[in-house]
């Protein structure tokens, strides 16, 4: 089917005087009579002009050109590609959540308010901590603020701490949240494994050290076996623990970061609780903190009354103040918490038990296909390895990745994490049934066996192919512009 | 209740191929005392039928602006989405999709996230525009640390008294602790004092951050701020609303250097806060210190025009703690609502929004002098928010909320919350949805609790 209908831009494709979205009584309204001129613009802004149709056909057949985790298996690192309810769509559609304002009074929103205090009591108990805020609108923005809670924490005890540790196989969200926070972020070498190298770790543990900050399970799908002596350790030098909460996904109800030592961490719920990814966003990054942190979290916090009500308290003399505006990303804060209320207790184990079988059964299913180094008692993800194929048959890993889409599967996570030469990252998650691994691995097994140059010019099937990358960042075009 | 397609024949049978005897042996890696031997403690499970069951039971409690007409503003907007933003932005393929790191599975959202960087050039008159941040707050935090990058001004950040107060404490929030002085100008009547700015403004100002219209509705001289800021060379940040733009001069041609907006007026659900879309524009000279994710035009290896995601070289997995900023990830989904929503107002869409709430507002003035429910102070030039000095015989702003909301008002926002010693005034906005009916209800009752009544 020729698809070519949907090619051009939006601004390519309108007529001058073409309409939507009209109030026809309001065309009449004289700007000038309200508004001295000199603040009016004399046109309007010259965006595209397009019929309801000209728009409808355009994004319905853009979508068409994604993958996506209702399309296509999804095995994404580090991603936590898992399946999102279509429940979950239909009940933050009620108006009584989509059309709430954040600043009506809060007697008219109980429910919401109720629910969300609950959804901090409930991630707290599976962080194993005490106190959690549900502001942070993203993992990244619930790194920044659980170390700006830090920093406030030692400013408040008098002490200065100007140190962050993080391992090289970390996020490189870590360091970037660390320097925003006034840290200057320290790199703690890692072994092959990505496991934290203790020698490197003592050597470089001072009494300048704020916060260790480290993602377990790792990048590898490793649990950090020397975590506790890790956390005492930072804790005997009067420092704190952040954990890194990407990969949850894999200890659900299994262990929890508090009763292994971290002080603070984030949740991705957009991950783990799976608000949909949307392309890019939007994400929500709850913290869980330790009782002593709580009077520094972002205000308002939620309490309850005497009468039981639920109220937002903006008293908050040692909070670190607000990260955004308003309460969060509460659609998917809510998506999150019927998750948690479908699946309960057991359910959510039953969450990393399967997620982490998946991926057992997958690396098995690859072990004979693909080099795959590292241990074979990894949780949820592990990471091949192309660096054989490299070499030998000078196919890359994206290599492995391109020609992966034409068999429609999305590809791994490659080339990190930078532990890993060549690497791709894959994280099954507990959606996906037997036969759908079976089937990837099938088609690795054929792509490998492919002539490499059918590889080298993948993919073949979708609407481009391998994109020039340094034409987009030597001669950034980032708009469209009339010629 | 589970989403597992596993069998337990499924199981056993993958457990064997693996040579695990039991799901709980998979968790031999983590050491028996970082365990956690009990269940968590949270509520069973249920099915949807329960599920639904508890969702209304939760919205039961709740009351919406589709129940109480909304004359509530100060940063958040009750504005009309066309049906066709929620059909399209809600089709799985881009709902369901990842971050397009791999541009040949990613291209529909890709093209439809440069085609909203186009669309808010064009709405700004700005030159380059990334693809979203989280919300307004944190774009005017973003915007302050992309004026202070390079920057070798050691003065402080200079800030409106006007500011959305969120912005301002986010901003403050965030920068503690890089060393970033900021000052507010001195306050005066509802907008910024020209002098007072000028004499305030030097060679050591980074920047300037002026909020038009201003939190409480008025409009600020932006042309005059601009030329205080280019005087000085310091940068002049304008945090905007994008549905004022159907109507008011754009940044770009007052001769802003960096626009930020809330964007939730394009197309997101007011959703009690979020998620919403933090809008960042620039002039090109700033492109390569603009933070967050930006789409690129490319070619692809048969020549055919494609998008990427472009100078990821700014960016934290690349640049780590050397990178513009630690975002991540973009609010996709709703700049894809913003985008298509604008395409679906088109600019006589956009200009009769902007005109409807104007208009509106006005009415809303009229009929609440008329009812006698006190002062509006309306000035200065305003665009479609403004402040209700209520009488002395009424009681204060925040029962007088209190008291609308069972007669089916959001009455508005009592400023004493943000203005210290503002008990009588009530910020009241008005948008394309109010009608008359509703209008003149509302300065009926407000007007009778107004006067004691």
């Amino acid at each position: 089917m020729d698809k070519n209908q949907s090619a051009g831009l939006l601004f390519e494709i309108g007529q001058p005087g073409r309409r939507c979205h009209a109030i026809p009584e309001a065309s009449r309204v004289d700007a000038a009579a309200m508004i001295p001129g000199r603040f009016l613009s004399e046109s309007p802004p010259p965006l595209p002009e397009l019929s309801e149709l000209d728009i409808v056909r355009h994004f319905t057949n853009l979508s068409t050109l994604n993958m996506a985790i209702d399309c296509n298996f999804y095995p994404l690192g580090s991603c936590t590609m898992k399946y999102n309810p279509k429940r979950h769509e239909r009940l933050v559609g009620s108006h009584r959540f989509a059309e709430q304002h954040p600043l009506q009074p809060d007697s008219t929103c109980q429910g919401t308010l109720g629910v969300l205090h609950e959804m901090e009591r409930m991630l707290a108990e599976i962080a194993g901590l005490d106190a959690c805020s549900l502001q942070p609108s993203a993992g990244a923005q619930g790194e920044l603020t659980s170390l700006l809670v830090a920093a406030a924490w030692f400013r408040h005890r008098g002490e200065a701490r100007s140190k962050v540790l993080i391992p090289d196989s970390a996020h490189g969200t870590n360091p970037a949240s660390a320097a925003l926070a006034g840290f200057q972020a320290v790199g703690v070498k890692s072994t092959a494994d990505g496991l934290v190298d203790m020698e490197d770790f003592a050597a470089k543990l001072d009494d300048d050290v704020a916060v260790f900050m480290i993602t377990n399970p790792n990048t590898l799908g490793l649990f950090e076996p020397n975590i506790r002596r890790i956390a005492d350790m930072v804790h005997a030098r009067g420092g704190l623990v952040y954990l890194d909460g990407a990969n949850m996904n894999a200890i659900l109800g299994i262990a929890r970061p508090g009763d292994f030592g971290a002080d603070m961490m984030h949740f991705n719920v957009h991950k783990t609780f799976t608000g949909p990814h949307g392309a890019g966003g939007p994400g929500s990054g709850p913290i869980a903190v330790r009782a002593m942190l709580e009077p520094f979290l972002p205000r308002p916090r939620i309490i309850v009354g005497a009468d039981g009500a639920f109220r937002l308290d903006e008293n908050r003399p040692l909070s670190i103040g607000r990260v955004r505006s308003f309460h969060g990303n509460i659609g998917v804060i809510l998506r999150g918490y019927f998750y948690i209320r479908t699946l309960g207790a057991e359910g959510l184990a039953d969450v990393s038990r399967h997620a982490v079988l998946n991926a057992r059964y997958l690396r098995s299913l690859l072990a004979g296909l693909i080099e795959i180094p590292g241990p074979d008692n990894g949780l949820h993800e592990f990471v091949a390895s192309a660096r054989n194929l490299r070499r030998e048959k000078r196919v890359s890993a994206m290599d492995i990745a391109k020609r992966l889409l034409d068999y429609g599967f999305h590809s791994p996570t490659v080339y990190f994490p930078l532990v890993v030469p060549e690497a791709l990252m894959m994280e099954p998650t507990e959606t996906e049934s037997p036969e759908t691994l079976e089937a990837f691995a099938k088609a690795l097994g054929n792509i490998l066996a492919e002539d490499p140059e059918i590889l080298r010019q993948a993919p073949h099937s979708l609407p481009i192919s391998r994109p020039d990358e340094v034409k987009a960042t030597k001669e950034p075009v980032l708009r469209w512009k009339a010629d | 209740m589970s989403y597992l397609p596993h069998t337990p024949e499924q199981v056993a049978s993958m457990l064997r191929t693996i040579g695990a005897p039991s799901l709980e042996a998979l968790f031999a890696g983590i050491p028996a005392k970082d365990r956690l031997h009990r269940p968590l403690e949270l509520p069973g499970p249920m099915g949807e039928i329960a599920l639904s069951g508890l969702a209304d039971a939760v919205a039961a409690r709740n009351r919406s602006a589709r129940e109480l007409a909304c004359f509530l503003g100060a940063g958040a907007y009750d504005h009309f989405i066309p049906a066709v933003v929620d059909s399209l932005a809600g089709r799985a393929e881009f709902v369901t999709a990842y971050t397009p790191y791999q541009a040949e599975a990613s291209q529909g959202s890709l093209q439809a996230f440069f085609e909203f960087q186009t669309l808010i050039c064009q709405l700004t008159g700005m030159d380059v525009t990334n693809a979203s941040l989280y919300e307004g707050s944190s774009a005017v935090a973003e915007a302050i640390m992309m004026a202070l990058s390079g920057s070798d001004r050691d003065g402080p950040v200079l800030m409106s008294p006007y500011l959305h107060p969120h912005h301002g404490e986010v901003a403050r929030t965030c920068l503690a602790n890089l060393g970033t002085k900021i000052e507010t100008v001195p306050p005066d009547s509802d907008r910024i004092h020209l002098a007072c700015l000028r004499s305030s403004v030097s060679e050591a100002t980074p920047c300037v951050v002026v909020q038009h219209p201003n939190i409480l509705g008025n409009l600020e001289e932006v042309h005059e701020i601009s030329r205080i800021c280019k005087e000085k060379g310091a940068l002049f940040i304008v945090c905007y609303n994008p549905v004022s733009l159907g109507v008011l001069g754009r940044p770009g041609d007052y001769g802003a250097d960096i626009a930020v907006a809330e964007g939730q007026g394009l197309g997101s659900p007011l959703a009690y806060g979020g998620p919403y879309l933090g809008l960042l524009s620039c002039r090109s000279a700033l492109t390569r210190k603009i933070p967050g994710r930006l789409v690129g035009q490319t070619v692809d290896r048969r020549g055919k025009r494609c998008w990427v995601l472009a100078l990821q070289t700014r960016e934290q997995h690349i640049r780590r703690e050397k990178a513009t900023s630690n975002i991540c990830t973009n609010q996709g989904l709703y700049a894809l609502r913003a985008a298509i929503h604008l395409a679906a107002l088109g600019p006589a869409g956009l200009r009769e929004t902007a005109l409807a709430c104007m208009s509106k507002a006005r009415e809303t003035v009229e009929q609440l002098r008329v009812a006698g429910a006190g002062e509006p102070l309306v000035d200065h030039p305003w665009f479609h928010e403004f402040v209700l000095r209520l009488p002395p015989s009424s009681p204060t702003a925040d029962r007088v909320v209190e008291l609308m909301v069972e007669k089916g008002f959001l009455a508005g926002f009592p400023l004493s919350r943000w203005f210290a010693g503002r008990e009588r005034d009530l910020l009241v906005a008005v948008t394309e949805k109010r009608t008359s009916v509703e209008i003149a209800s509302f300065a009926e009752s407000l007007g009778r609790l107004a006067r004691g009544g």
